[in-house]
């Protein structure tokens, strides 16, 4: 039998309509749920605080997930769209900019203040736009090479942003003496969202942001299913399969490509402008390498390419990140007479979950059937066993 | 006739990388021979990337070997360096080695240092390679590259509970700044015959071995087809376990150096030390142990010219910028490559 036979074979018809309307149902209670949610909570409360965390990582993992899970192309430097979108947010959303005076949508407070300021609605598509753009600008020298190179060019990429970020208080590029991002003291106060109809978000009480933080996902997860089904998502997963025959079957590489990697990066840049907002500060700190494969993990556990396990992976690892490594584990060692820091662990974890997850269960946690038998194909058992066997 | 276009293109990917390698020496000589009248600042910044260099080349070698043998980028392997160069650093605190320590006690404590860290980082890497590459041999290509991310991170974690987050300070143990002689106007140090000392003989053993051993020719034979390395009665897992420990000796040695040579140890240093040491692989030609070499050299003047005119918070994006134009323009790098796609 052939191998697409064999794909073929595991490729099983969509499923019947009565799960259909179970699974939306499902969806609808859960987004509910989550809507109701900060009503159980104190409006100012740190759990409250880490949902809305949590909830904004959904929308950079889902980000990633074009690139990585539908496309197939491994983008180590994610971290490159975050930082612009966040970088968008302080430039167009504070008073870091004193000498210029722009005022666009926004409420007295700001009025008042120097500097430039533009509502966060106007602020989303411009840093959204501005990643697209540089998306395609830093995939377009990857088209061409093999996926292992590609990885190693996006992370020298996020690398290059980063260092541009940390070096850039004083001159861009070491030339002038212009001050574009402040470097590790980063700007801050940023300015907070401020939405029609509404009063201005404050610290102090977390639901808006909550809320804002919910609406934004939903969109994602929306867009993201959408994309899946359509004639470019197929084409994605197309490629990502197999990219001689996908060309042959009359898919412009170059331009689905391209595509995959502006969509990504325009959902890191919208994240961007809300972790800017939300946090208070962007500064170079924030755009490490680490940040990429924390995102990384997140699909990785969830599932590549499957929009609902990226959805729980993503909530999954931030809820261990901000809770249970720092406030649960952190009593552990303690308690059986150890002496260490369970946080400086964070890392190592996230690194043991790629290790654990690629070996054992390489299809993720919900995983996504058409990525889980092309995932399977080789280990145990697959054509290329077949020849060693000879020797015996 | 060709048209012209063609023959540029050509030129161009024959000689673009030579060229743009050469643009920034050249350009300082010319700038140096204006204000001081001799080349003897290049020439320094010269000899301190030869010597800086030996390091990235020894760490390059064993990128290649792995890349030549199972085609994965193992990612892990900066961290192995700098772990090769934790052991390096704790032993010598265990050996009570400190710089007044005689001559005849350094050399003995060096060299079981040395014998140590190359074995703990051998067999360090052969583990990994048995846990994390090995059961995902068949899978898709990016499935090993991701576990080699998480173990980078893991090995970054165990550095960073073993000696904290600081940069620790080692002993100045060979006084690596102390001038030994001046040759034109440049200054060569301890630090530099050390380097130079140890990595061309480790390396000129490393290739005898591959020429010439039985292991050595499995491992090329493995190289280029597998399947039929196999068939012809090759261990093919033993052979790989070979190749990797055979790259995690050559870092523990690096590790060592590096420690003795920057007198500075910090768990974060492989990361940087890994993508300019895989640079440097990519830019000599992947799977070439030659390249491998050479582009480790080049890197590292590349490094120091940069260190000492652009401002050394500039050198990491400078290096990664050629590793970008490297895999772009010219992805078979200045010898050419030796993979099973290359032929």
């Amino acid at each position: 039998m052939t191998a697409l036979a064999t794909r073929m074979r595991r490729v099983k018809p969509p499923a019947a309509l009565g799960g259909k309307a179970g699974s939306l149902l499902l969806a609808a209670g859960l987004i509910l749920f989550a809507a109701i949610l900060p009503f159980f909570y104190d409006s100012g409360s740190a759990f409250l605080e880490d949902s809305t965390t949590a909830l904004i990582y959904v929308v950079f993992a889902l980000g990633l997930n074009i690139v990585v899970g539908f496309a197939g192309l491994l983008d180590l430097g994610y971290v490159a769209f975050f930082a612009i979108g966040a970088y968008t947010m302080g430039w167009l959303g504070s008073s870091f900019f004193t000498s210029r005076d722009i005022h666009v949508g926004v409420g007295e407070f700001l009025q008042a203040q120097p500097g430039i300021h533009l509502n966060w609605l106007l602020i989303l598509p411009c840093a959204a736009a501005t990643a697209a753009l540089l998306g395609a600008l830093l995939g377009f020298p990857t088209l061409r090479l093999r996926g292992d190179y590609i990885a190693i060019v996006t992370l020298a990429f996020g690398e290059i942003i980063h260092r541009i970020a940390v070096n850039s208080d004083e001159g861009v590029f070491g030339i002038g003496t212009f001050n574009l991002t402040n470097g590790r003291s980063g700007i801050t106060p940023i300015d907070k969202i401020d939405l029609p109809f509404v009063e201005r978000f404050s610290t102090l009480n977390i639901r808006p942001w909550y809320w804002t933080a919910l609406a934004l996902a939903l969109v994602v997860v929306f867009i993201n299913i959408r994309l899946r089904d359509s004639r470019l998502g197929r084409a994605w997963i197309a490629i990502r399969e197999d990219e001689v025959a996908a060309v042959s079957m009359g898919i412009p590489t170059v331009r689905v490509k391209l595509l995959a990697y502006s969509l990504g990066a325009a959902f890191g840049g919208m994240a961007g402008t809300f972790i800017g907002s939300f946090v208070n500060t962007v500064n170079a700190d924030q755009f490490e390498f680490s940040f990429s494969i924390f995102v990384l993990a997140m699909i990785i556990l969830g599932g590549l390419g499957s929009v609902w396990g990226v959805v729980v992976g993503a909530v999954a690892l931030s809820f261990i990140n901000t809770r249970l490594i720092p406030d649960v584990l952190n009593e552990v060692p303690s308690k059986v007479g150890l002496d260490f820091d369970l946080t400086q662990l964070g890392f190592g974890i996230f690194g043991f979950l790629l290790v654990i997850m690629m070996v054992l269960r390489p299809q993720g946690l919900i995983p996504e059937r058409r990525h889980k038998a092309e995932l399977t194909e080789g280990i145990g058992g697959g054509e290329h066993e077949t020849t060693v066997e000879v020797r015996s | 006739m060709r048209p012209r276009g063609e023959a540029v293109r050509e030129f161009i990917s024959k000689f673009g990388l030579v060229v743009l390698l050469l643009i920034l020496p050249v350009a300082y000589g010319i700038q140096d021979l204006q204000t001081d009248g001799d080349l003897s600042r290049l020439a320094t910044n010269l000899k301190d990337g030869l010597s800086n260099g030996a390091i990235w080349a020894l760490i390059a070698v064993g990128y290649t070997l792995v890349y030549g043998i199972i085609e994965l980028i193992n990612f892990a392997h900066g961290d192995l360096f700098m772990i090769g160069s934790f052991v390096a650093f704790g032993l010598m605190g265990t050996l009570g080695l400190t710089v007044t320590t005689g001559a005849g006690g350094l050399l003995v404590g060096l060299l079981l240092i040395l014998v140590i860290a190359m074995v703990a980082c051998g067999s360090l890497n052969t583990m990994i390679e048995r846990v994390a590459y090995r059961p995902l041999r068949n899978a898709p290509r990016l499935a090993p590259l991701i576990t080699a991310v998480g173990f980078s991170f893991i090995l970054q974690n165990v550095g960073l509970l073993w000696l904290g987050g600081s940069h620790q300070s080692v002993p100045n143990l060979i006084d690596s700044q102390k001038v030994l002689v001046t040759v034109l106007g440049v200054p060569i140090s301890n630090g530099d015959v050390l380097a130079v000392a140890v990595t061309v003989p480790l390396v000129a053993l490393l290739v005898s071995f591959i020429n010439r051993s039985r292991i050595g020719r499995a491992m090329r034979a493995t190289a280029q087809d597998p399947v039929a390395a196999r068939l012809m009665g090759i261990n093919v897992d033993t052979t790989i376990s070979f190749t990797f420990l055979a790259g995690g000796l050559t870092a523990g040695a690096a590790g060592l150096i590096y420690a003795l040579y920057q007198t500075d140890v910090w768990f974060f240093a492989g990361f940087t030390a890994g993508l300019i040491s895989f640079t440097a692989a990519v830019m000599g030609g992947i799977g070439n142990l030659k390249g491998a070499v050479l582009g480790g050299l080049i890197i590292g003047c590349i490094q120091q010219i940069s260190d000492n005119r652009i401002g050394t918070e500039w050198t990491p994006a400078i290096v990664f910028a050629f590793l970008v134009l490297i895999l772009v323009f010219r992805p078979q790098g200045l010898l050419g490559e030796q993979t099973r796609e290359a032929g």
